[in-house]
């Protein structure tokens, strides 16, 4: 019989339900069990985003090409911001791109405990899923918009270097980064529903403190080690190096870079893992 | 010994509710309050801070076990922790101290339909539902035919639920569920919705998954369902395991069990709910033809049962009634005191006071046995204002009913004096 943890099932089938105290184990092997529901709640969210619109999925497009349309106004116009000697435009997509991915992530992780609130209090099922389904459910999104950044760099003649091959990793770390911020916003959210006020002003202010309408090297050398802290910075300046093929001139090198975004977001991760197992107790009695 | 399925261990579920919402009394105090909140919230919700917490056991002291193969019913007023048992069962929510050791695959029905999408066609919502409720992919590949051949809705299958009558949704959501082959059924008052025919449906599938051996926890306020599904059945009040027995027992014990006040129920303020303002019951009385208030009532005599109660600010449309059940949860009628057309626009507003509705049972009208009272408040499709289906219980005495010369007992709910002739025709 398990001893230590409450409600793992053993070898044999019996499961002890007790009180958990103290932190609880993450249980991915229940996780894993359950995968085929991550499936299927991604794919509803997927389905049901563009039910009833008129464009449908060509929203996944409108979106990121309007922020970059302002943002390109407003950094590379008004501002006169540099673009690492690329166009303006593609310079900015391709920050916009993995910045959308993010950003989506975080609203509707954020909210996502409380719209599947009828789910948690009725049905088991490892609630980490619902973050989970919640961050991969743009991923289709951000594919989509992938076709406007090969048509600019066809225009533009931005030809894609062997930098491409790393690009699933990069969106691996901009994945992880939001479902690490997504567990401690949907976890803090059943208790707070402050969250869902803070959620649109945090995602406001992380932009202009990301590097996606100028470069990172536009920030003061001192400033680049604090800067980049933000592990979206890591993210969207790797992002630019897979697709565009293009260094930021930073004071720290991009690898560096890269590891410390690595570092902070496996750390925000981990810490929402954990504190999200240790709240997810209470949620079917809070929700 | 058999194999136990499920082994309940001094159960308990503690649920932390908030101090009662203190009245504002003038504006200034409204605006100190207001800016005060946010502080004060805060400091509420610090778990070390947080002197003024008030607590309450759902569930306390619970010890039960259940065989490998039982269908155990649960019983129990509302609010006597049936539904926190079956979550802390199905584990939606851990328990605050205790254990439950559990033999095999849980399955639970706390609701149909979960997690169902209104924009997703029906073969979506199955597919999605299922998983949901734990049914991996290919189990519900192979399952597919059965599912939408049982719920009755194959034309509509590609069509978004929004679009389903409830009837529809409901047949389809059920019929997923019923899918369902865990080796422990934890089962909710899913059979009180949809139509008669819906219940019947529901009622049939249950029991075949009781004859196919496996484990079947069943909570329900339908008796008969109760009676005929499960052997053994567990009362609860007050979150409390009261009793537990074969289940004809334990309904007999539920029906009569919590009616201190013989013949006469009252209504203590910490009875009534917030949200039966303006209407409050007082008293539920039942009167021999002396107008003496009695617990047992002579068959061959007229009842009376009067209702008190009052208003503290007019209500239209105000019906005040009866039910009456037997003692397996049957109803024998539904009455208000505004069915009759003239005193319906008499008291088409009833204005603030307090009331008797008053309701005589004619003579011969009932047959031997023990009885239930239920009161309603309410205004027809706008709000039920108060409910208590099991107020008052009561018993009737046979003495001087008709067939009374035979000592045998009646069937039926009713025993009526009725107008037979004899006639002889021939020979």
């Amino acid at each position: 019989m398990v001893k230590n943890h409450s409600a793992i099932p053993s070898k044999d089938g019996v499961l002890v339900l007790r009180p958990t105290k103290g932190w609880a184990n993450l249980n991915l092997r229940d996780l894993w069990q359950y995968r085929e529901l991550i499936y299927f709640l991604t794919w509803r969210d997927i389905v049901v985003r563009y039910k009833q619109t008129i464009l449908g999925a060509a929203w996944a497009i409108i979106n990121p090409v309007v922020n970059m349309i302002v943002l390109e106004v407003v950094f590379g116009r008004l501002a006169n911001m540099g673009s690492e000697g690329l166009p303006g435009p593609i310079f900015r997509y391709a920050a916009v791109m993995p910045w959308g991915l993010f950003s989506k992530a975080l609203a509707t992780s954020g909210r996502s405990m409380l719209s599947n609130r009828s789910m948690i209090t009725k049905v088991y099922f490892p609630r980490l899923i619902i973050p989970i389904a919640s961050v991969l459910g743009g991923v289709v999104d951000f594919l989509i918009s992938f076709l406007v950044l090969l048509g600019m760099m066809f225009y533009w003649h931005v030809a894609p270097t062997v930098n491409l091959l790393a690009l699933p990793l990069i969106i691996v770390l901009a994945l992880t980064t939001a479902l690490g911020v997504g567990l401690w916003l949907s976890a803090l959210n059943v208790l707070y529903r402050d969250i869902g006020y803070i959620l649109p002003v945090l995602t406001q202010l992380l932009l202009f403190v990301s590097p996606v309408g100028y470069s990172t090297s536009t920030v003061g050398g001192k400033w680049q080690i604090l800067y980049s802290l933000n592990p979206m910075v890591g993210v969207i300046e790797g992002f630019r190096w897979a697709v565009l093929g293009i260094t930021p001139g930073t004071v720290i090198p991009l690898w560096n870079l890269l590891a410390i975004s690595v570092g902070v977001s496996l750390v925000i991760l981990i810490s929402g893992l954990f504190f999200f197992r240790r709240m997810e107790r209470t949620f079917a009695d809070m929700v | 010994m058999t194999d136990l399925a499920i082994r309940i261990e001094d159960l308990g579920k503690q649920y932390r509710i908030g101090a009662s919402p203190q009245k504002y009394q003038t504006f200034r105090d409204t605006l100190v309050n207001f800016a005060a909140a946010p502080i004060r919230r805060i400091r509420k919700s610090l778990p070390i801070m947080n002197n003024d917490a008030q607590t309450i056991w759902a569930l306390r002291h619970i010890n039960f076990k259940v065989r490998e193969g039982q269908v155990l019913g649960v019983i129990g007023r509302n609010g006597a922790g049936k539904s926190t048992l079956l979550k802390i069962l199905s584990r939606v929510t851990e328990p605050s101290e205790g254990e439950v050791v559990i033999r095999g695959r849980v399955g639970s029905l706390l609701e149909v339909g979960t997690g169902f999408h209104p924009e997703l066609t029906g073969r979506e919502n199955i597919y999605l539902n299922g998983a949901i409720l734990g049914m991996k992919r290919t189990e519900i590949d192979k399952k597919f035919d059965e599912i939408v051949a049982f719920s009755g809705v194959e034309r509509f299958i590609d069509t978004p639920v929004k679009r389903y009558s409830s009837g529809m949704y409901l047949r389809l959501a059920f019929s997923v569920a019923a899918h369902l082959e865990p080796e422990i059924l934890v089962v909710d008052e899913v059979l009180a919705v949809g139509d008669a025919e819906f219940q019947r449906k529901c009622l049939g599938k249950m029991s075949d998954v009781a004859q196919e051996g496996r484990t079947v926890i069943f909570v329900s306020h339908n008796m008969s369902a109760i009676l005929r599904l499960t052997e053994e059945t567990i009362v609860l009040d007050n979150g409390k395991l009261v009793f537990q027995a074969p289940t004809a027992e334990a309904v007999d014990f539920y029906m009569a069990s919590g009616y201190q006040n013989i013949g006469e129920r009252t209504w203590n303020p910490e009875e009534i709910p917030a949200s039966a303002n303006p209407f409050r019951p007082i008293a539920l009385r039942i009167l021999n033809h002396k107008s003496k208030v009695v617990d047992s009532v002579i068959s061959s005599e007229p009842v009376t049962f009067e209702v008190e109660y009052a208003l503290n600010k007019p209500i239209k449309g105000l019906r005040v009634g009866l039910y009456l059940m037997n003692m397996r949860g049957e109803f024998v009628f539904t009455t208000f005191d505004t069915d009759d057309l003239d005193t319906y626009d008499e008291f088409a507003i009833r204005d603030a006071g307090t009331y008797i509705s008053r309701c005589m049972i004619p003579k011969d009208l009932l047959n031997e046995g023990r009885y239930v009272i239920g009161i309603n408040a309410s205004t027809y499709r706008v709000k039920r204002y108060f409910q208590d289906e099991r107020a008052l219980v009561f018993s009737v005495d046979g003495i001087g009913a008709p067939g009374k010369q035979w000592p045998e007992p009646r069937m039926g709910l009713i025993r009526p004096r009725l107008d037979w002739q004899i006639e002889k025709i021939g020979g």
